[in-house]
């Protein structure tokens, strides 16, 4: 049995999601698939288990061509994936979980199933109550529960879409110990990650992505430092750095401790000067967000004690934030920052201070025809925010930035920007350090980082995980930290 | 601009297949359908007794243009309707004193009352995580029970107990008609409807409170990291809502009943759901796609008098042209997007 994954194309829009992907694996294989966010993983992975029909290419299963419609075609030929979230119905039983999916007549044959969940979870060594409630299992045991249905079901390849993100160490102990027997059953696990200690671990091949295109591919071991270089490309040194004057503490956290329900960040000290620019790395979901979120006052400390300015805002709410002067950034424009339907004037006149209940239209047109000049917004002022492309959304939001803003937060403030429109924004962020800001921000952009911090705080698996001053740093080093590893 | 050409489509659709359901009732089609016209419109009553059933909705229609700029769907509007009947018609019934004062009471008391009833239901969405579909459609069941129970119970009728209302309010606590042409005109309700959908559209069209309740309704997400406080927004959209939908309870005790009845409310709060939609959710076009509906549910009366058809006919009809539109829409937009993508764009 091998798998082929022969040229596969697949676009968004004007995004190469994957742009001529072709991959072999053979019988029996643990096959590491490396890549940082958006590098095109999940989007081959979701082709494979039919949830997407590729543009072309084609996947082939024991020298035949599959048609992947749907996640059920993919299933009945043989591949399943086990999702990062396990597709785990909470309220309903174990055994009802079990034989959700199974294909067959219209009653449910329960006992018959019963008998098949202990069969195949003794093969795998799981146990299971079945008339547990799967929101009492924990992550692990809900992963455990996929990977027998999708055994029982005929699973020939399996897909494992960032398995150990949420689980215990044990847990994970448990995992590879089960992938590995999977394997040597003759399986094929694609384990699919941008941890590189596990693929290290577990894998013995590896194929790494980035933007769309297999760049490397061998069998492992492999140097780390080799991998760190294939999946962020050309290793950047960042030129020598002017040095800037910070002011005193703007934003202070002392022992702060905050619980997003996903990430936990413990007992974090930190301080922010006036005209500093901090740079938040970390693979997408390591705790960045939660702590921007923390400090614009969405999420509030369980413990500890947030300030800016000297203010304490550790149990104010995110309003109260705002009048200090903390403004909040969202990577999704459209979703968490802009409104659908509404202008460009109208956007400006919700954030502006005029507070008189009749609206001024022909001034605030006009301050629009302003702002749309200054920030060139390619756009009217009358033109919906959804009719602006990336990069001008992004400058409308900079245009809504206040005047007096002490705190500004970004996630990720030139995602999907082209280079001229990066610049710009930018460079108007660095106007408002020099006014005395502080500026934190979350990317997944090295070069970014490396750029425009002045610190780099690196996050992995929910916590910081080192600190750096730019200067003291490179490229390399940060690939280490944001996969979880020292430089050696 | 949206092009009408869908809408037409719609309309004649629906009258399409209005003529068919004649056709199959055994009918005469055309004599029916003009019956509906000659209802509505054919003399000075019939035209009066249209601009009074005009007025409710209009009420109605317009406090659901402003719960839909702030997302909400407001099913509770015909609830709201009936506490606004029922507020209106404890004035009217206890208040003593000179009649224009107990009418100007019954006005603001009917306001207050479908205004409180509905920010039960504000609260409930907002305080309580209860969507406001279940809630309202809840503090519905709640507000018919309650004017059973009055109608029948300590409001009855003197002598016997009937469903068909309470005693008739003494006459000076009707709302006063213009007597003109031999008939008596609803000037009063009919000004507050068309009062009510001009501070409707200047509300969302001219301030920042219609402006924020927008980007509310659009993105609740945005809209509150933009710092607007968007709880007290929503409550503040079902408390226009609500009054305006009292207003239409008030309406119709002091104006058309003269009573309190079970079915106070005449439908008007789920029709003003229509009429709202297919004015696509804004106030322009409110008051003649009202005067369209309320004129086949007027006119449609006369096809029980004169052909023994049943009256139910005019909502079969309003459903038909509300469901053809709606689809019409929905294509259109479709139509909309396969372009934009074969443009390449997003």
């Amino acid at each position: 049995m091998a798998l082929e994954i022969r040229d596969i194309h697949k676009h968004f829009g004007p995004v190469r999601a994957n742009d001529g992907v072709s991959i072999t694996v053979g019988e029996g294989s643990l096959h590491g698939i490396l890549g940082e966010n958006g590098a095109g993983k999940s989007t081959l992975m979701k082709i494979l288990s039919g949830f997407y029909e590729a543009d072309s290419g084609a996947v082939v299963l024991d020298g035949e061509v599959l048609t992947l419609r749907s996640p059920a075609d993919a299933i009945a030929v043989g591949i399943g994936m086990l999702h990062q979230d396990p597709l785990v119905f909470l309220p309903f039983t174990v055994l009802d979980n079990f034989v959700l999916g199974s294909p067959g007549p219209v009653r449910l044959d329960r006992s018959n199933a019963r008998t098949e969940l202990e069969r195949v979870s003794t093969e795998l060594g799981f146990s299971f109550d079945p008339a547990a409630l799967a929101r009492d299992l924990t992550v692990g045991e809900r992963q455990q529960l996929e990977i027998t249905r999708l055994i029982w079901l005929g699973a020939r390849v399996l897909i494992f879409d960032e398995p150990t993100t949420g689980i215990s160490a044990t847990q994970r102990i448990q995992l590879f110990a089960t992938l590995r027997a999977l394997a040597e059953h003759g399986m094929i696990v694609l384990f699919v990650s941008h941890k590189l200690e596990e693929v290290e671990e577990l894998c013995d091949s590896v194929t790494v992505i980035r933007r769309g295109k297999v760049v490397f591919e061998a069998p492992m071991p492999v140097a780390p430092e080799l991998l760190v270089e294939e999946m962020f490309g050309k290793v950047f040194v960042a030129d020598e750095r002017e040095p800037v004057a910070l002011g005193g503490p703007v934003l202070r956290l002392e022992s702060v401790s905050v619980d997003d329900g996903k990430t936990h960040l413990d007992a974090l000290d930190f301080e922010g000067a006036a005209g500093e620019v901090v740079g938040l790395a970390g693979l997408e979901g390591s705790g960045q967000r939660t702590l921007l979120r923390a400090c614009a006052g969405l999420l509030t400390p369980t413990a500890g004690h947030l300030s800016v300015d000297g203010v304490d805002l550790t149990h104010v709410s995110y309003r109260g934030h705002l009048a200090v002067g903390v403004h909040y950034l969202p990577a999704g424009r459209l979703e968490e920052g802009l409104v659908e339907g509404i202008s460009v004037t109208e956007h400006l006149v919700l954030t502006s201070h005029d507070r008189r209940f009749l609206v001024d239209w022909k001034g605030a047109e006009a301050a629009a025809d302003r702002v749309i000049d200054e920030y060139s917004i390619k756009g009217r002022p009358s033109s919906p925010a959804e009719a602006l492309s990336g990069g001008n959304q992004q400058r409308l939001l900079l245009a809504m930035i206040p005047e007096d803003v002490r705190l500004l937060l970004l996630e990720h403030p030139t995602r999907g920007l082209d280079v001229e429109s990066a610049a710009f924004v930018w460079k108007r962020l660095l106007e408002r350090r020099t006014d005395g800001a502080t500026i934190i921000f979350a990317s997944a952009d090295l070069e970014e980082l490396l750029t425009y911090s002045d610190r780099i705080v690196v996050f992995f698996g929910g916590s910081v995980f080192a600190v750096r001053d730019t200067a003291s740093t490179d490229g390399e080093e940060l690939g280490y930290l944001i996969g979880g590893k020292e430089r050696v | 601009m949206r092009s009408a050409a869908p809408t037409l489509v719609a309309l004649v659709a629906a009258l399409a297949v209005g003529i068919v359901l004649l056709v199959l009732v055994g009918a005469p089609p055309f004599e029916a359908l003009w019956l509906l016209v000659e209802g509505s419109f054919g003399s000075a009553s019939k035209i009066s007794a249209t601009l009074l059933a005009w007025s409710p909705l209009l009420l109605a229609s317009a406090g659901l243009v402003v719960t839909f700029a702030a997302g909400l769907w407001n099913i509770g509007v015909e609830g709201q309707i009936v506490i606004g009947a029922v507020a209106a018609t404890w004035v009217a019934r206890s208040l003593p004193g000179p009649g224009w004062v107990v009418i100007l009471a019954a006005i603001v008391a009917g306001a207050v009352g479908g205004l409180l009833w509905a920010l039960l239901a504000g609260v409930l969405k907002t305080h309580g995580g209860v969507h406001e579909i279940f809630g309202g459609l809840g503090l519905d069941f709640v507000a018919a029970g309650l004017v059973i129970y009055l109608v029948l119970g300590p409001w009855q009728r003197t002598g016997v107990a009937s469903t068909s209302g309470t005693d008739i309010f003494r006459e000076d606590a009707w709302m006063p008609t213009l007597e003109m042409l031999g008939t008596g005109w609803p000037v009063i309700p009919v000004l507050l409807g068309l009062a009510s959908v001009v501070v409707v559209w200047l509300l969302l069209r001219g301030t920042r409170f219609g402006l924020r309740l927008k980007a509310v309704g659009r993105n609740p997400k945005s809209a509150a990291l933009i710092g607007i406080p968007t709880n007290r927004y929503l409550l503040g959209a079902f408390a226009i809502g609500g009054a305006l939908a009292g207003l239409a309870g008030t309406v119709q005790v002091t104006a058309f009943q003269h009573k309190l009845v079970p079915s106070v409310s005449g439908g008007y709060g789920f029709l003003g759901i229509l009429v709202v939609l297919l004015a696509a959710f804004g106030a322009v076009w409110i008051a003649p796609i009202a005067l369209f509906f309320v004129a086949i549910s007027v006119g449609s009366t006369q096809l029980d008098l004169r052909l023994g058809l049943d009256s139910a006919f005019g909502g079969v009809l309003q459903g038909f042209i509300v469901l053809f539109v709606m689809v019409g829409g929905a294509w259109s937009a479709r139509r909309a997007s396969v372009e934009r993508a074969a443009r390449g764009e997003p």
